[in-house]
This record gives C-alpha cells, sequence and structure tokens, in this order.
C-alpha cells in the first residue's frame, strides 16, 4: 500500500491547528473572560494560576502548525501569510503582548503596572481569538491569488459578512471553552466558579447562534463548505450538537463533559474548515489555475519523508510531556487574599 | 518599483527582518548560556543540600524567566515571517529550509517550554531530582534550537545536499545538510557566543553583591561559573571564528573581502591586513586604510604567503558567472561590525583571563579596580553578537542563498506602506519589550536575595489545593 504523502501531511497539518484552537483556545477565552470575572486581586491571580503553568506549551502548537505548512506545503505558506500579512502581523503583535502579560503582570507589586497588564492581556487575547476565525474563513472562501501564489487583492478584502461571523464565531467558542476550561480548575466553592458558570451558560448562547450562524452563510454561498466529504452537514452538525450538549451538562453539573463538549466543539469546527478545503489548500477566487491544492503546493517526497520520521518519533512524546504537565498542576486553584511568600505549596 | 520615502519593499522588509532577527537575538544566546550555568549551580545545590545554593539557584532562576519569556515571544515572528514578507524565498526553499524549522519546534521549542513552566511553577510540587532534571532538559533544548536555526542559515550561506527542480530547491542528501560543516563552525561559535552573554551578567550581578558583601558564599560560587563559563566561552568563540574566517575565504571569498576591504587581489608575496580602513562602494576602494603586512595571510591560512582574492576581482567573476549586476556587498557597515565583534571578543577573552588570575591569587570576593568595566561588560558580548549577525548577513548580499537566489527576488508582493506600518509596530513593541526587559532585570538583579527564603512573593503564584482534597 502506498501512503499519499501530501494527503497525510494535509491531515497532520489540520491536526495541529486543531490541537493549538483546542489548547490555545481556553487560554484565549480564559484572558477574555478574567476582567468579567474577577474583581479582587486574589481572583485575578487565581484565574492567571489556571493558565500559568501551560500557557507557553500551548502556544508552541501554532508555531509548529507554520511550521509544518512551510515545510510541508511551501507555496501555501507563502501564499497565505502574504495575502493576509496584516491580520498575521496583528496576531504577532497580539501574541507577544499576551506572553508578557501573563509574566510581567506580578513583577511589581504596584496597582497601576497590573492594570496595564491586565489591560494588555484583555486586548491581546481578544485579537487573536477572532482574528484566527477571520483567517481561517478567508483560507475556505478562497483569496485573489494570481500567477505563483501572489496577493492581488486588497488589504481590506479579508473583511466580509463570511469572514467576520467566522472571527466572532471562533471568539465566542474560545471564551465558552475558557468558561468550561475555568470549571475544571477552579476551586468549586469559590464564588468564581459559580461566576465561570454561568459565563459559560451565556457565552454558550451566544456561540450557538455565531456558529449556527456562520455555518448558514458558509452554505448558502455556494461552493464554500461544498467539498465536505461523506455528507455536507456532518462536521457542522456534530458541532452544533456539541454545543447543545454545553447546557446539559451545565445543568447537570458535569464539569468534564462540559469542557469535552466545548472541546470537541473546537475539533469538529476544525474539521470543517479542513476537510472542506481539501483536496485545495488555498483556493484562488481569480480562477481555477491558480488555486493551490494538496498536490501543487506539496514538497517533494524526500523532505516529507524526513518529516513523517521525525514527527512519528517527536509527536507522541510532546504528547506525553505536555500531558504529564497537566497532570502535575491537576489541582483545582483557590483564590487567596494574598499572596503568601513561598506560596505556591500544597498548604 | 512602487516607494515610499524613497524605500522600496526590499528595503522595508530587509529592515524588517534585521529588527525582528536582531531583537529576538538580545534573548536567545541569554538564555542558552543562562540555562547552562543554572542547571551547574542547581546541580551544585543538589548534591550539597545546601540551602544557600537553592536559594542562589531560585534567584538566578528568577532573571532567567523574565528574561525567557521575551525569548519565546520574539521567537514565534521568526516562524512566521519568511511566508509573509519573503514568499519567493519560501516558494525557493521551502523544501529544505522549512524542514530544519520544524525539526526545532518538534525537537526543542516544546521541550523548553514545557519544563521550563515545570521547572519554576512545580518547584515545590515535583521532587528534587525532577526539578534538577527538568532545567537540564531546557538547557539541552536551547542548545538543540541553536543548532536547527544556525544549520538553517548556514545552508543559505552555503548551499549543499540539494537539487533544482522547477525553479526550486529540493533535499538530495539529508544528512549533507545536516552535517553542513559551516553549520558546525557557527554552531561552535554561536554557542560559545551564548556562554558568554550569560556569563558577564552573572559575572556583573555576582560582582555587584560581593562587593557589597551580600551573600557572599552564594555569589563567590555563582562568580566562579560563571567565570569558568566566560572564559571558555570567549575562548571558544575566537577559536570558532577564526576557522569560519578561513573557511569563508573559500566558501564565501566576497563575504572575506568585504570582512577586511580587501579591494584588489594583493600583488606582492604576501597579504596585509587593515587596521583601519575607510571603504567606499563608490569609489571600489578605501579613502583611506592602515595595514600591517603577513597578518592578513596568516589569518586567512595559518601561513605567511596566502592570498585572498580582492572585491573587484571577484565582481568581475560572478558578474561573468550569475550574468551582469552588482555582486559587492555594502562594504564599510560589513567591515566595521567585523571590527567591532573582533575587538570585543578580544575583550572578553581579556577581561575573564585577568579575573581567572585574580581568582588563583586568591582575590575572588574583591572585584578591583576593573569593577566599573566587569558591571558593564554584559554589553559587549551582545553588541559582538549584534555586529557579527550584521557583518555575517551584510555580508553576503546580494544573494539571500548564496549564489542561488537574490534577496530582490525573495521579497513577497507587498506595498511598502504594508510593510512600513508593520515595520513601526514591532519597533514600538520591540522598544518597549527591551525596556522592560531590561528594568526587571536591573531591578530583580540589585534586590538579590533576601534572608533566608528568596522567594519571591511577585511571582505568580497560584494556589493549589492540597493533594487528595476534596475537589
Amino acid at each position: 500500500m502506498t501512503v499519499d504523502l501530501p494527503t497525510v501531511w494535509f491531515g497532520l497539518t489540520a491536526l495541529t491547528f486543531t490541537i493549538y484552537f483546542f489548547l490555545d483556545g481556553f487560554d484565549f477565552g480564559v484572558g477574555i473572560l478574567q476582567p468579567f470575572l474577577a474583581r479582587s486581586e486574589a481572583q485575578r491571580r487565581a484565574l492567571i494560576g489556571t493558565v500559568g503553568p501551560f500557557w507557553a506549551a500551548n502556544e508552541v502548537w501554532v508555531i509548529l502548525a507554520a511550521s509544518v505548512i512551510f515545510a510541508a506545503f511551501p507555496l501555501w505558506y507563502g501564499a497565505l501569510l502574504t495575502a493576509l500579512y496584516p491580520l498575521f502581523a496583528l496576531i504577532l503583535l497580539a501574541l507577544i503582548g499576551r506572553g508578557v502579560a501573563f509574566e510581567y503582570r506580578s513583577e511589581v507589586d504596584h496597582v497601576r503596572w497590573r492594570l496595564f497588564w491586565d489591560a494588555t492581556s484583555f486586548v491581546t487575547n481578544l485579537l487573536p481569538a477572532f482574528l484566527w476565525g477571520v483567517i481561517m474563513s478567508n483560507m475556505v472562501r478562497g483569496l485573489p491569488l494570481g500567477v505563483g501564489g501572489r496577493f492581488e487583492g486588497h488589504v481590506l478584502g479579508a473583511f466580509d459578512l463570511f469572514t467576520v461571523l467566522g472571527g466572532l464565531a471562533t471568539l465566542s467558542l474560545f471564551v465558552l471553552h475558557g468558561a468550561t476550561y475555568l470549571l475544571l480548575r477552579l476551586h468549586r466553592d469559590g464564588t468564581l466558579y459559580l461566576r465561570a458558570r454561568r459565563a459559560a451558560l451565556l457565552w454558550g448562547a451566544a456561540a450557538t447562534v455565531l456558529v449556527l450562524a456562520f455555518v448558514y452563510v458558509g452554505f448558502v454561498r455556494s461552493g464554500v463548505f461544498n467539498s465536505l466529504g461523506l455528507s455536507q452537514w456532518l462536521f457542522p452538525a456534530a458541532a452544533a450538537l456539541n454545543l447543545g450538549l454545553v447546557w446539559l451538562a451545565l445543568t447537570l453539573r458535569r464539569d468534564g463533559l462540559a469542557f469535552a463538549s466545548t472541546g470537541l466543539t473546537v475539533v469538529f469546527s476544525t474539521a470543517t474548515i479542513f476537510l472542506s478545503l481539501y483536496p485545495n489548500v488555498l483556493p484562488s477566487t481569480l480562477g481555477e489555475t491558480y488555486t493551490l491544492t494538496v498536490r501543487n503546493s506539496a514538497s517533494e517526497p524526500t523532505t516529507l519523508r524526513l518529516l513523517s520520521w521525525v514527527s512519528l518519533i517527536f509527536l507522541p512524546l510532546i504528547i506525553g510531556y505536555q500531558a504529564w504537565n497537566y497532570y502535575v498542576f491537576r489541582q483545582r486553584v483557590q483564590e487567596r487574599d494574598q499572596a503568601i511568600p513561598g506560596g505556591g505549596s500544597g498548604d | 518599483m512602487n516607494e515610499l520615502f524613497g524605500f522600496s519593499t526590499l528595503d522595508l522588509s530587509r529592515f524588517q527582518f534585521a529588527t525582528t532577527s536582531i531583537f529576538h537575538y538580545f534573548f536567545v544566546p541569554f538564555t542558552v548560556g543562562f540555562a547552562l550555568i543554572i542547571a551547574v549551580l542547581q546541580t551544585l545545590a543538589y548534591r550539597s543540600h545546601d540551602p544557600k545554593l537553592e536559594n542562589l539557584t531560585r534567584f538566578f532562576g528568577h532573571l532567567f524567566f523574565i528574561n525567557f519569556a521575551v525569548g519565546v515571544v520574539t521567537g514565534i515572528v521568526q516562524e512566521f515571517q519568511f511566508g509573509m514578507n519573503w514568499q519567493g524565498f519560501s516558494n525557493f526553499v521551502g523544501n529544505i529550509f522549512g524542514v530544519p524549522l520544524a525539526l526545532e519546534v518538534l525537537m526543542a521549542f516544546f521541550l523548553e517550554s514545557t519544563f521550563l513552566g515545570l521547572w519554576w511553577f512545580g518547584k515545590d510540587r515535583l521532587p528534587a531530582w525532577a526539578s534538577l532534571a527538568s532545567i537540564w532538559i531546557v538547557a539541552l533544548g536551547t542548545t538543540v534550537s541553536a543548532f536547527w536555526i544556525i544549520l538553517a542559515n548556514a545552508w543559505m550561506q552555503h548551499p549543499v545536499g540539494y537539487a533544482l527542480r522547477n525553479g526550486r530547491a529540493v533535499m538530495t542528501d539529508a544528512w549533507a545538510i545536516v552535517t553542513n560543516p559551516k553549520a558546525l563552525e557557527w554552531f561552535a561559535h554561536l554557542w560559545s557566543g551564548g556562554l558568554t552573554v550569560a556569563a558577564f551578567f552573572v559575572l556583573a550581578v555576582s560582582a555587584y553583591h560581593l562587593r557589597r558583601k551580600h551573600n557572599v558564599p552564594a555569589f563567590r560560587v555563582s562568580f566562579k561559573v560563571a567565570l569558568l563559563t566566560a572564559l571558555i566561552g570567549s575562548l571558544g568563540v575566537v577559536a570558532a571564528g577564526h576557522v569560519q574566517g578561513q573557511s569563508a575565504v573559500r566558501d564565501q571569498p566576497m563575504k572575506y573581502a568585504a570582512f577586511s576591504a580587501l579591494w584588489d587581489t594583493p600583488t606582492g608575496s604576501q597579504m596585509p591586513e587593515s587596521l583601519v580602513a575607510l571603504p567606499s562602494n563608490g569609489a571600489r576602494a578605501n579613502r583611506f586604510e592602515v595595514t600591517v603586512p603577513y597578518v592578513g595571510s596568516f589569518l586567512a591560512f595559518n601561513n605567511f604567503s596566502g592570498k585572498a582574492k580582492g572585491l573587484n576581482d571577484l565582481q568581475r567573476e560572478y558578474a561573468a558567472r550569475y550574468g551582469p549586476g552588482n555582486y559587492l556587498p555594502w562594504v564599510w557597515p560589513v567591515y566595521w561590525a567585523f571590527r567591532v565583534m573582533v575587538g570585543l571578543g578580544g575583550l572578553m577573552l581579556l577581561v575573564s583571563a585577568y579575573y581567572t588570575w585574580r581568582w588563583r591569587r586568591g582575590r575572588l570576593d574583591d572585584p578591583g579596580r576593573l569593577y566599573p568595566l566587569l558591571l558593564v561588560m554584559p554589553l559587549a558580548p551582545h553588541l559582538a553578537n549584534f555586529s557579527g549577525w550584521v557583518a555575517t548577513e551584510m555580508g553576503r548580499q546580494p544573494w539571500i542563498v548564496q549564489g542561488l537566489l537574490r534577496t530582490a527576488d525573495a521579497v513577497s508582493g507587498l506595498t511598502p506602506q504594508t510593510v512600513l506600518v508593520s515595520l513601526a509596530a514591532f519597533w514600538v513593541v520591540y522598544l518597549t519589550l527591551i525596556g522592560l526587559d531590561v528594568f526587571l532585570l536591573t531591578r530583580t538583579a540589585r534586590a538579590g536575595m533576601h534572608g533566608p527564603e528568596v522567594e519571591t512573593p511577585s511571582v505568580p503564584a497560584p494556589h493549589y489545593l492540597p493533594e487528595g482534597a476534596a475537589p
């Protein structure tokens, strides 16, 4: 049996993005929710503590996604990043601000200093959560690409009803995902936990409406979701079904189920995007001949084989130690009124 | 070509690449060397069970942590900008260049960020051996990371193991790419450079506290460890640099000639080396120069009769080989950047040798009259790195991939306006980052260790429930 390497690598690209959105999705959500949920310094710290040991490693998945596209589909990489240049520049600046906000916020014990970083954190979590949706919908919709993947469009062309709805859908989905993540991570007796639960109910409603609207617009605009495999509706319907499941889980007070449902929604939504793309990677709106496909934009077999062997060894290892990281910090986070020198220990 | 204030998309993209890479490179070598120093300190603490060494590790670990955050976030930009600004380059080399980048992420980036989190936040949750293993894994990760990046860069300067197919470079011999002799020389140079960056920083901080008699027994240890690291690092930088210069004569003669501002191939029986010169691309000669006989031959060939080719001859050769065009790099910045780098390398070697001598004479606790110099020395390796990158990257222009792809053919078809806006944004953000990093590093370094528990209460310490408590 021969393995179609470009298709395998298209699948792995999709997988990398899926893991990235799943993991960094709740980081974004927690960052966006923080000003709404936390009223005191102790609460703010507790919220940051839920993602503190994890965000950096979660974020590496997007670096992997970029480098996988670069190595396995160089033409896709160049065309996508050039065409959506301003969006990626904004995401990069936001990811810089967010990382620094996480790490530097507590370095100086001063109210204005912390306020500055809280504001930075809010904006820089909000921006990528929205922009990733815009980027993914642009990928599905297609871009005005000419010969050799050269971008022939305008900066503002990235925004229309479909792509903005895509952005709002990811934004709301990530906030919801962050809220259900907090249900797993916060001490159940705290007020924060209750607020997170209310936020999950509220954002669950918002996310459902926005995701359904996005899917509807996608189907109405012919050709956007049409190349989906088995049944066009399968993956979007599964995503929507999972959103329904969140409410059930919240009513039953099943934290694990709630988080699993929002996680699966992220998974199914990302799968919808990539399955509807295949066998293209970046359709051109200027004509079929310019469309980048899995086949015409992939690297040579030598490169793909090498990448396959290395990934076969390292991906399970990475998933293993990242899982262990979550296991080490598995305890729920509790709010404390003040920082205790030497705190953080299991007392 | 479309221009803005006289700058084309190419100019602005190059400036942006230089900006984002050089800023990122203020943090990277620091991380490489610092992780190793901290791993050594923690090993000493682990073996001696000495609380003062544990505190010392924590103290320097905090400084490491402050710096690491900025290193990580500026690294993300590096992964995206090849596609954003250099579409022609990505299309041409993705098959080869993308691989080491992907391997870096798979083998190193995940490792560093996961285990640093475990090490820093898990200080009370992991057994001592696991904590020690974590910091060693971080140190290993930073080194592996540096290796793959250098490998990618070395391929651009000295392409090997490839074939050209449909106007793209494809991999034919992965082993040749991994064992690119350029990459191995440079890795040695850069890794040693990384040691010096961290070593002179730790030296300065330790000297500061030794001078003020704070925690003398602890800071003596960090001073010694840093001093040895500085000595090994500066020796390594100088030795590897010498080897690299000689291989440049063979593989990138144009760059070597620019390093020496050598316009005409020497006519005598030996090659002099210029001490100072004012090179002019317009005149294709030096407006002024002071040269020393025989030194050039020795530096380039380890003998006293070797001669390298001059820029003007190389220009004629390249034009005959690649077609008409200007193949000269902009000589004066390359020449002076190279000299600044070499000078600072020598200074680092002298300072570390001087303090090693004082240590042998039993005068470790007293930084002596060179104390003010010691406090500013952390700037020296940074400046040397900066100049080194300027020399090596400007020295290979107009090529982005030596002999295969010109920088002008690699740039994305963006408008200069688009690039200018992002360039301005990156400058604002990066200057802020540098400012914050320096501010927090000095603040934390000066505060030193307070009492027996150096715990920094400012560190975000999430309060977890005890083991086995009802959730």
